[in-house]
């Protein structure tokens, strides 16, 4: 099985300050993969540089093909596609413009069966339609970022922190999508601060700190490590000494 | 005053006012889309005004010449910029776009242009052309610091106005000129009488905006155009090249300008400078707008119009003072009511 995504030694830098140093990752077809890792770790900053948002040093390859000399758009027509963590969505236009727009690289009829798709995995989207982007509630605004997404049909869709300031009911209901999403063929590398959601859909999973991936593995293995599960799934495994 | 006169005063502010508004709204949506604060809005004004007018006597404009020289320094720039993937397909698609294009334009005036050319064939001409040194126009000025902040983006407009008036010079010299009328019909309805081409004034520019207004609600293309001028980064996450939207908004504002010096140039003599103080006026209605809203500034233009209209008949010596002292109340009240924000960098 060929990876989908391969990124290799990869450095991005705001300026002087290296924020990721050296990281190697790879998502295969049909995989969920989440980075976990504190504040500040550089996760948002490596998922920026694979998209182009900010210029990567490294290689990276998608779906076969360099892609270092590729723009955001070229990114985006191969099928690469990101959920930033601001959503960036069109707030003075409605929920099916911006919808519209997700699929502005591919043919219209192709368009046509996204929207049934895309208002399938979200029915709430379907009712709000003609309502601003802006208007809508953060859950809402999650579904519709993820939603505009899925329009443009991408082989990875890249999530950064899809729970940020939610509340825990729409988290349940967006990870449950995102575990959907592997049986409609996307692949998803997944950025998140919540660690065991994260880890409990994903396949594989690395772990970040300080710009530097300090443990890969299986979801489980890594779940089930020590220094994780002290530092980001928030409990203490027997011989560690308690606060 | 009596009535009449304040109907004619207020008939010419309206004509004047509805020029004003198309290149109001055209640099609002310049502005909304690549953060340009148009200047050459009025080099496109001349432009299309003087072509017209010159193809009109039968020569052929210097402006047709001028849109193959950009598009040649367009193709180097485009060449240089993918010169580390130099795609067979990339470099056609330029070639097509800023050779092709501006050479079969150069052909078709040369081939079509003399004196007993249809009025029609003229002004399709000179919309090509301008419509073309728009695109350009773009390319080569603010396509390569499309990142910049407003300002620099600024300094380049004001340049490339200089750059186009001094052009405009060469090719128009310092004479004016005046085209000749779209119709020569004429309405009289009371004491007013509606020429043909004010009625055409009013009609392009009503027409205009309806179509802007269905581009922008109803197009992929329109939508994708706001989305740019909404979000930036948004629009280039799912797929929207910024440097198409921009093209596509100066290939817009370039149409509008050159339709709108068309509309005017056969009832005043305008010079190869002229475009400026007409650009200006569509820029103070633009200001009043917010350089956001094109209704507002749609409504400003027509006031603009009419105020000038008037101050010209009072205070003739002050027209231009007048006018352009209307935006400093605008400036006072918008920067009470807005709180300060700094420039977003992005």
């Amino acid at each position: 099985m060929s990876a989908l995504l391969s990124v290799s030694d990869a450095h991005v830098s705001y300026g002087k300050v290296e924020a990721v140093r050296s990281v190697s990752l790879e998502v295969a077809d049909d995989e969920i993969v989440t980075i976990i890792g504190a504040n500040g770790a550089g996760k948002t900053t490596l998922l920026n540089a694979i998209m182009g948002v900010l210029p990567l040093k490294g290689a990276t390859a998608f779906a076969g093909t360099d892609m270092t000399p590729l723009d955001i758009e070229d990114r985006v027509a191969a099928g690469l596609c990101l959920v930033p963590e601001h959503r960036e969505l069109f707030g003075t236009m409605n929920v099916e413009d911006n919808l519209q727009l997700g699929a502005f690289r591919i043919p219209k009829a192709t368009a046509a069966r996204s929207f049934e798709r895309v208002y399938t995995l979200f029915p709430r989207l379907k009712e709000r339609r003609k309502q601003l982007a802006g208007t809508l509630s953060g859950g809402e605004q999650q579904m519709l970022a993820m939603g505009r997404a899925l329009m443009g049909a991408p082989k990875l869709l890249m999530l950064d922190e899809p729970s940020l300031g939610l509340a825990p009911i729409i988290v349940a209901d967006i990870f449950r999508t995102i575990g959907e999403l592997r049986a409609a063929g996307v692949s998803v590398l997944l950025v998140e601060q919540n660690a065991q959601a994260a880890l409990k859909i994903a396949d594989r999973a690395y772990v970040m700190e300080l710009g530097e991936f300090i443990l890969s593995g299986s979801a489980k293995d890594i779940a089930s490590n020590q220094r994780v599960a002290a530092s980001y799934l928030g409990f203490q495994h027997e011989g560690a000494s308690g606060i | 005053m009596n009535t009449t006169i304040m109907l004619f005063l207020l008939q010419d502010g309206i004509t004047n006012g509805a020029i004003y508004a198309l290149l109001g709204l055209a640099l609002v949506l310049v502005f909304a889309v690549t953060r340009v604060i148009l200047i050459p809005q009025g080099e496109f004004v001349t432009f299309g005004a003087l072509s017209y007018a010159m193809l009109a006597t039968g020569q052929v404009p210097g402006t047709a010449k001028l849109a193959m020289a950009m598009g040649v320094v367009a193709f180097g720039l485009d060449l240089f910029e993918a010169r580390r993937s130099l795609r067979p397909r990339r470099v056609a698609r330029a070639f097509a776009l800023n050779i092709a294009l501006p050479a079969a334009i150069l052909a078709l005036t040369y081939g079509l242009a003399g004196p007993k050319t249809p009025i029609a064939v003229n002004i399709a001409l000179s919309l090509l052309i301008v419509a073309a040194i728009g695109l350009f126009l773009y390319r080569i000025a603010f396509q390569p610091i499309a990142h910049t902040s407003v300002l620099v983006l600024l300094i380049a407009s004001v340049g490339s106005h200089l750059a186009l008036q001094g052009l405009g010079l060469v090719f128009f010299g310092a004479e004016g000129l005046r085209g000749p009328a779209l119709s020569n019909a004429a309405l009289t309805i009371g004491p007013l009488r509606f020429t043909g081409q004010s009625l055409a004034v009013y009609g392009l520019t009503v027409a205009f905006i309806v179509a802007l207004w269905l581009f922008f609600g109803f197009t992929l293309m329109g939508k994708a155009l706001r989305a740019t001028a909404v979000n930036r980064l948004g629009a280039r996450l799912v797929g929207i090249r910024t440097t198409l939207s921009g093209q596509i908004a100066f290939l817009l504002a370039s149409l509008i300008g050159a339709i709108s010096g068309i509309l005017i140039v056969p009832i005043t003599t305008l010079y190869y400078d002229t475009g400026f103080l007409i650009g200006l006026k569509g820029f103070i209605a633009a200001i009043i707008g917010g350089l956001v809203s094109y209704p507002l500034t749609a409504v400003a233009a027509l006031l603009v119009g009419s105020v000038e209209a008037f101050s010209s008949f009072y205070a003739s010596n002050f027209k231009e003072v007048i006018v352009f002292t209307l935006i400093l109340p605008v400036l006072v009240l918008r920067s009470l009511a807005a709180p300060a924000v700094e420039e977003e960098k992005d």
